[in-house]
């Protein structure tokens, strides 16, 4: 297997204040890793920082995907590489609908691989077999992106989104805070269809059932802004109450 | 006309800085710079009108020497020197571009991203083109097929000597030249513009574009537009082109009246895109426009459209007299403003007659440096029994260097009239940027989906093309607005 991610002593900051103290991770293809950690550990800023969120100042580390150093590299840029983050919560961007705005971002990667603008049939077909396969309707794909969906529907069109962009690193930040059992199958279902061998997946959550429906790999414990502990699924069990963060710090 | 010939020379002789080799002949091309009685004359025998029209220029003109240039708007702009201006030109001036490649590349970059067609950038450059394509033609076929139904549609000077009964009867009657001081100079020196009739109870099949004919004949800054539907007939009329056009002349004044009959409707759609000056402001277009319907029959409608991108200054509300029972006035508007552009634009709605209603919905988006004033009248009269005004007005921020206002008057002599205003403000987040962004859009390309979304309730009101159009054209307008 070969390294996907490779993150070496990552460190970056928010207004001054450091958030990642020197992070190292490294993914390989294909996998599925759990992040996990107390709530200010910096899971949610290492998913940024990978996406290049200009909010956060990168004060030092390397980043490597598939060989190329991603911090030098523009936010466009990286997600025409593959990066991918699914929000925990998705703005809102009144007038354009869902299936207008998927056309741009599909359209947007293509010509940066050289390749011509999907036509108006074939855009459609790439849409409607995924969005069929995740229960997105025809209405919602009218709607405007994320204006009025209810909190489950919100998820369920990030997955949406992920399906249509075909990325190669996924990173989905804690979709199960919030949703009840069905919604979250929604997202575990999408990822394990999604799961393939050039494909990986980054997933912060503390639910271990859902860790454990899309079949986790590896999994990483983070501490103010370090991996404290990284090991196999049967980490989870541990894992799974803050008492046991307490424990790993 | 001896005499005019001569004080022409005389005027002529005094102006040094005159390029076009001015003579002392009616035949010329030019009138020398500057504003008098003899120059409308001239102007007046050049285009051989009748004397009625000649001393419709004149008591304008008359009238224009005791007023004074407006100054309430939120514009500021260096002193016109109205003496400094040539108020005659001949259509093609002999410093066009001889071909595409004296064109200024920035310009043809231009076209290329709005996707114009070869043959149209040469037209909209400038260059003398008979050769290109034959748009004449294109015009007359179109035309005939117009005629077949009895719709005029032609050049107001065309219109002037064919269909004079009708000019006469309507011209000024919407906006009389006592109206404002840039309607009463373009009452005085108007050059070319539009005349359009539709008979009763015929629904035009096609859009009426100026375009065609501007192809044809440029109808300079003077512009002046008359459009009369007359009992339940219809129009969809298409003003302006999205792409760029060059233009020599720096200060516009066109005046648009249109008369809505019983049943009537029109509709007016304009993209506006004069050149707004480089990233400085110099150079760029002063556009100080009148436009103004009057729903004169019963239950008529005027809807105006239009997307503003261009010009350094931009004046212009586009209005509507309800005074017909059950008339209807609707404006949408999306206005940009980059750089160092300034816009004062909005419009009034006068409610007069029973029963009447009107719609506003105003999009204002400011980057750069510029100035986006919404500035919007609704007057209820004491006889505008249970009429109605919805007025939406949102304005969106790009950077933190731009300003938007928005100043609406509501005037209301009628206790059962009903006036609804909204208003907000908004900044384009770094958060909507960065999603956008993360889903592979560039930042120009985030920046103009998300400000199409904003503008959405007015582009869809826009006819189908024209529509893809303006949703490129906010593209480049917006360019180097982010970053």
């Amino acid at each position: 297997m070969t390294a996907w991610l490779e993150i070496k002593d990552l460190k970056a900051s928010v207004d001054d204040k450091d958030i990642l103290n020197g992070l190292n991770m490294t993914v390989n293809e294909g996998e599925v890793h759990a992040v996990m950690g107390p709530n200010g550990a910096g899971k949610s800023t290492l998913f940024n920082v990978l996406c290049g969120n200009p909010h956060y100042r990168v004060t030092g580390g390397e980043v490597l995907f598939k060989g190329k150093n991603l911090l030098d590299m523009s936010v466009d840029e990286r997600a025409h590489e593959g990066v991918f983050l699914a929000f925990q919560l998705p703005v809102e961007i009144p007038g354009i609908s869902m299936a207008t705005f998927m056309k741009y971002a599909l359209n947007a990667g293509r010509r940066a691989k050289g390749m011509k603008d999907f036509d108006a049939v074939g855009y459609m077909k790439h849409v409607k077999v995924r969005s069929k396969a995740l229960g997105v309707t025809d209405e919602m794909l009218k709607r405007p992106v994320n204006v009025g969906f209810s909190g489950g529907e919100k998820k369920r069109m990030e997955m949406f989104q992920m399906a249509v962009l075909e990325p190669s690193l996924c990173m989905v930040d804690e979709m199960d805070s919030g949703l009840d059992v069905d919604a979250l199958k929604v997202v575990a279902d999408a990822i394990n269809v999604m799961r393939a061998a050039d494909r990986s997946f980054m997933l912060i959550s503390h639910n271990r059932r859902f860790l454990e429906s899309v079949g986790v790999d590896k999994v990483h414990v983070l501490v103010k802004g370090k991996v404290v502990k990284t090991g196999g699924r049967d980490l989870l069990e541990e894992l799974t109450s803050f008492a046991a963060y307490q424990e790993a710090e | 006309m001896t005499d005019i010939r001569k004080k022409i020379s005389a005027a002529d002789a005094v102006s040094d800085a005159y390029r076009y080799g001015f003579v002392t002949d009616i035949d010329a091309e030019t009138a020398p710079k500057g504003l008098n009685e003899d120059i409308i004359r001239f102007i007046s025998a050049k285009k051989g009108e009748p004397d009625w029209l000649l001393a419709f220029r004149l008591k304008a003109y008359r009238h224009w020497l005791t007023m004074t240039e407006p100054s309430w708007a939120m514009l500021s702009y260096p002193p016109i020197d109205y003496q400094d201006i040539y108020y005659y030109a001949a259509p093609k001036s002999a410093s066009a571009p001889k071909s595409l490649d004296e064109v200024d590349p920035e310009l043809l970059k231009t076209y290329d991203k709005l996707g114009v067609p070869l043959q149209e950038r040469a037209l909209l450059a400038g260059v003398a083109v008979d050769a290109v394509f034959d748009s004449v033609s294109v015009a007359t076929t179109f035309r005939e097929r117009l005629a077949k139904q009895g719709i005029v549609f032609c050049s107001i000077s065309e219109a002037v000597k064919e269909h004079a009964d009708l000019v006469k009867r309507y011209l000024g009657t919407v906006v009389p030249y006592t109206d404002n001081f840039f309607a009463c100079l373009n009452s005085a020196v108007f050059t070319d513009g539009t005349f359009v009739y539709i008979p009763k109870g015929v629904k035009c099949p096609m859009e009426l574009s100026t375009y065609f004919r501007i192809n044809a004949q440029k109808s300079g800054q003077f512009e002046r537009t008359l459009i009369v539907a007359d009992d339940e007939s219809y129009v969809s009329y298409l003003e302006g082109c999205t792409a760029p056009q060059r233009d020599e002349n720096q200060l516009h004044a066109a005046i648009v009246e249109i008369v809505v009959m019983n049943g009537a409707e029109v509709k007016y759609s304009t993209v506006q895109n004069w050149y707004p000056g480089d990233k400085d402001g110099k150079g760029g277009i002063y556009n100080f426009v009148t436009k103004r319907g009057l729903c004169k029959g019963k239950n008529s409608k005027l809807s105006w459209t239009q997307v503003e991108t261009g010009s350094a200054i931009t004046w212009k509300y586009p209005s509507c007299v309800l005074a017909g029972d059950g008339s209807r006035g609707e404006f949408y508007s999306v206005a940009i403003t980059n750089n160092m552009q300034q816009a004062d634009t909005g419009t009034k709605m006068i409610h007069l007659g029973k029963d009447t209603s009107s719609t506003i919905v105003s999009k204002g988006i400011s980057a750069g440096r510029s100035q986006n004033t919404y500035r919007g009248l609704v007057k209820m009269g004491a006889k505008a029994e249970n009429a109605r005004n919805y007025s939406q007005c949102d304005s969106l921020l790009i950077g933190s260097n731009c300003g938007a206002h928005t100043i609406p008057y509501m005037q209301s002599s009628n206790p059962s009239a009903r006036i609804e205003h909204e208003a907000t403000t908004s900044k384009i987040s770094d958060d909507q940027l960065f999603y956008c962004q993360q889903r592979g859009l560039g930042a120009e390309e985030a920046v103009s989906l998300i400000v199409n979304g904003f503008c959405k309730d007015v582009m869809q009101k826009l006819p189908m093309e024209f529509a893809m159009e303006a949703t490129r054209l906010v593209a480049v307008t917006l360019e180097g607005s982010v970053g």
